[in-house]
């Protein structure tokens, strides 16, 4: 057996489990689809219920993971194919490098491109609340800092392809050569590290062992047509929120609505937002949305202090170490207002947004006149996870969420032999849990490795 | 082509004006209504009770007419068509429910019948290209607010006419005839249905929200498939109510609209029997040539 790990996704757990891999000797091959590492830890303002600024606590372990001389990283990259070695059991992996067009070897990372980049486009980082720019790193505080080119939104791109597929004429009507559009970030470049014609590398790698840490997406918000179906700028996911809350965020961490820019001075949170909803959402609980909806509320306070919140909720599951004091927290000094109820629809009226919901204790409906409302939407798999699970034979429940081989005893070792699961890709679950499950993944791929030493 | 049609009871007495322009414009594009020849009530609500044989025999009956009638019915009732269209799919996929029900019944009734509404007709064989075509007297700069109200929407799982959140059935319809259409909150919100009956001041309170959006929409009138939603919308807007105080809007079915556009004669339009009178709105529309039919 090789002595070598790969691990699939860097968020938080492809992150610690990577770190212990590597912080004991052995060699990692960690592998991002993201142009940088953090995944999802790395959009949010600040965890429950320490309230430690999400980016600060995470920034010293990517940093770690850009200069670990065991990690080899391999970010804006994807899985392309993983095959047995029949003889030794090992794992043949070829990776895909997308194109970034920018050579990374050459480019310091001085941001000179994005500054000239004369496009913006909508950001998926920041959930729609901000534009990037064409050429973009996720955040200022990304590992690794090197930007990519959005090759669909660049013009310098698409004119040369044009001109190459013969779309445009080679020659313009004085005879002078078609040259393509723009190339600010071209021109600007200090190192000379644009390169357009950057193609796409496939990279072998041969690893003993896998850790699958995919992570999380959130429910679409086009399924929740009661609630707007994303068609209200004013109504946002828990994510976006995170990003407007967040100092790094597109509003610099002040509270401002999409729609005109002012802050909203009530905010109706909706939980269960397409989980706990077996006919139209998913069927099970997503777990940490109880935890952030109140941390969002409380920050959001903390931010607009003449504002109003108010919760939706089923039932609050504040299971967990702090957990419920931070929510009693959140009703009594901040003056959150729990609702238990439903929402049954929203909608737009003139400037406001209309929240009509039923408090269930005193057995009334409730109509509210909202400036912006945060939907606390479903946690589901991502959607490449099931490309893994295919490439690696492994299990899926009905939701599509990985399972491990015994959910009791062995909550993070697959049915396949020398591939362990980690994190969100197993279930909702939030950062300390996942951190856990990493660090333990990481021992049962140490533990082997060393088991192979003392037999050896 | 003409096509089975079921009236139901509130056409028959209360709501006559949505039956005369029905069949006025079903005839006028060609695909006249034929009344089933024996009818009687559908049974007004699908029943949700756990043992619901009794309540299912009235619209088996009926379903078993229509097998009759060539097995394809279409209303314009959205209560009729809500509650045959449910108890159409209970009865397809409870065959031993049905074989219960059809020891009681004169006529056994084979599971098979097909339950449409006007409304899919004219999207799924007429087509709105095909209406917007037969359109003489476009209903231009008519400000028309849909409102689709529940029963004809949901549950969408059985009912499957529209996107029960989104629905856009009826916007397309008026489009059709040329009207502005104006898409307000609250088009799929309850009018109080039945407890119209046993809690009358309810829904005047809920009408009251729902018109007063509608103003607030410049909608000129609300557009309707169900003559409940029909009466609990305009009956409370009679003046010792003072729901809009002055700023009445008329509560129209889209047949009624449908009969202008296609410039038919005006007493089929049906419009004697609102308590809002919604005839001045379309004095400007009158034409008075010859009709289409």
């Amino acid at each position: 057996m090789i002595e070598r790990a790969l691990v699939i996704g860097a968020g938080i757990a492809g992150i610690q489990a990577a770190l212990d891999i590597a912080n004991s000797g052995y060699e990692v091959v960690l592998v991002e689809k993201e142009p940088s590492i953090g995944g999802h830890m790395a959009q949010l303002s600040e965890t429950f219920p320490t309230l430690d600024c999400s980016q600060c606590i995470l920034t010293p372990r990517t940093v770690e993971v850009g200069h670990h001389e065991k990690i080899r990283l391999y970010t804006y990259s994807e899985i392309e194919s993983i095959q047995k070695d029949s003889n030794d059991g090992d794992f043949n992996v070829t990776i895909r490098r997308r194109a970034a067009y920018i050579d990374w070897d050459k480019c310091t990372g001085c941001g000179a491109c994005q500054e000239k980049c004369p496009f913006k486009v909508e950001s998926i980082f920041e959930r729609g609340i901000g534009p990037r720019k064409v050429v973009y790193t996720l955040s200022p505080q990304a590992v690794p800092n090197k930007p990519v080119i959005d090759a669909e939104n660049c013009r310098y791109l698409q004119s040369l392809w044009d001109i190459q597929a013969g779309r445009i004429p080679a020659v313009d009507k004085n005879g002078n050569p078609a040259k393509p559009k723009c190339g600010a970030c071209l021109k600007f470049c200090p190192t000379e590290a644009i390169d357009f014609e950057q193609k796409d590398s496939l990279i072998e790698e041969k690893v003993g062992a896998i850790i699958v840490a995919t992570g999380y997406d959130l429910f679409p918000q086009n399924r929740l047509p009661e609630y707007g179906g994303g068609k209200i700028p004013d109504v946002v996911d828990g994510l976006a929120f995170e990003r407007l809350l967040a100092a790094s965020g597109p509003t610099a961490g002040k509270v401002l609505r999409p729609s005109d820019g002012k802050p909203p001075l009530e905010v109706v949170f909706i939980q269960c937002s397409g989980s706990r909803d077996p006919e139209r959402g998913v069927p099970y609980c997503s777990k940490i949305c109880c935890m952030y909806t109140a941390k969002q509320a409380i920050l959001y306070k903390h931010r607009i202090p003449q504002g109003q919140a108010y919760v939706f909720y089923i039932d609050v599951r504040a299971g967990g170490k702090g957990y419920e004091e931070f929510l009693n927290r959140a009703q009594e000094e901040d003056g959150v207002v729990y609702l238990r109820g439903k929402v049954s629809k929203l909608f737009r009226e003139g400037d406001k947004i209309i929240v009509k919901g039923a408090d269930t204790l005193s057995n009334r409906t409730v109509e509210i006149a909202a400036d912006m409302v945060v939907l606390a939407t479903a946690v589901i798999p991502r959607a490449t996870s099931r490309k893994i699970a295919e490439m690696l034979n492994l299990e899926m429940d009905e939701n599509g969420f990985f399972t491990a081989s015994n959910e009791e005893l062995e909550p993070v070792v697959s049915a396949e032999p020398r591939i362990f699961l980690a994190g969100t890709g197993l279930g909702p679950k939030d950062i300390p849990e996942t951190v856990a499950q990493a660090s333990g993944a990481a021992a049962k791929v140490l533990s082997m490795f060393q088991r192979e030493k003392v037999t050896a | 082509m003409s096509i089975a049609y079921f009236p139901g009871c509130t056409l028959s007495t209360k709501a006559t004006g949505y039956d005369v322009s029905g069949r006025a414009v079903a005839k006028a594009l060609g695909m006249p209504l034929e009344e089933l020849p024996e009818w009687q009530c559908c049974g007004a609500t699908f029943p949700l009770a756990t043992e619901n044989s009794m309540a299912l025999i009235a619209p088996t009956r009926l379903l078993a007419q229509v097998q009759k009638s060539g097995g394809k019915v279409t209303t314009l009732c959205a209560i009729c068509f809500h509650v045959l269209r449910r108890s159409q799919n209970f009865l397809e996929t409870h065959p031993e429910m049905l074989e219960r029900i059809n020891w009681f019944t004169e006529e056994p009734y084979d599971g098979k019948a097909t339950v449409t509404h006007f409304l899919e007709i004219l999207r799924d064989e007429i087509t709105w290209k095909g209406l917007s075509e037969k359109v003489t007297n476009p209903l231009k700069g008519l400000k028309v607010a849909p409102y689709y109200g529940c029963l004809l929407l949901r549950p969408p799982a059985e009912i499957k006419l529209d996107d029960p959140e989104n629905p856009t059935i009826l916007h397309d319809c008026l489009k059709a005839l040329g009207c502005e259409v104006i898409d307000f909150p609250y088009q799929s919100e309850c009018c109080g249905s039945y407890l119209a009956v046993s809690k009358p001041e309810l829904p005047g309170k809920l009408a009251a929200e729902i018109l007063a959006s509608a103003r607030r929409h410049n909608a000129q009138a609300l557009v309707t498939a169900c003559p409940l939603c029909q009466f609990n919308l305009d009956y409370p807007q009679r003046p010792e109510h003072q729901v809009l105080n002055g700023n009445e809007i008329p509560v129209l079915y889209f047949t009624q609209l449908m009969a202008v556009a296609l410039n038919l004669e005006p007493d089929l339009w049906g419009m004697d029997k609102h308590y809002i009178d919604p005839k001045p709105l379309f004095e400007k529309y009158q034409v008075s040539a010859t009709s289409n039919i």
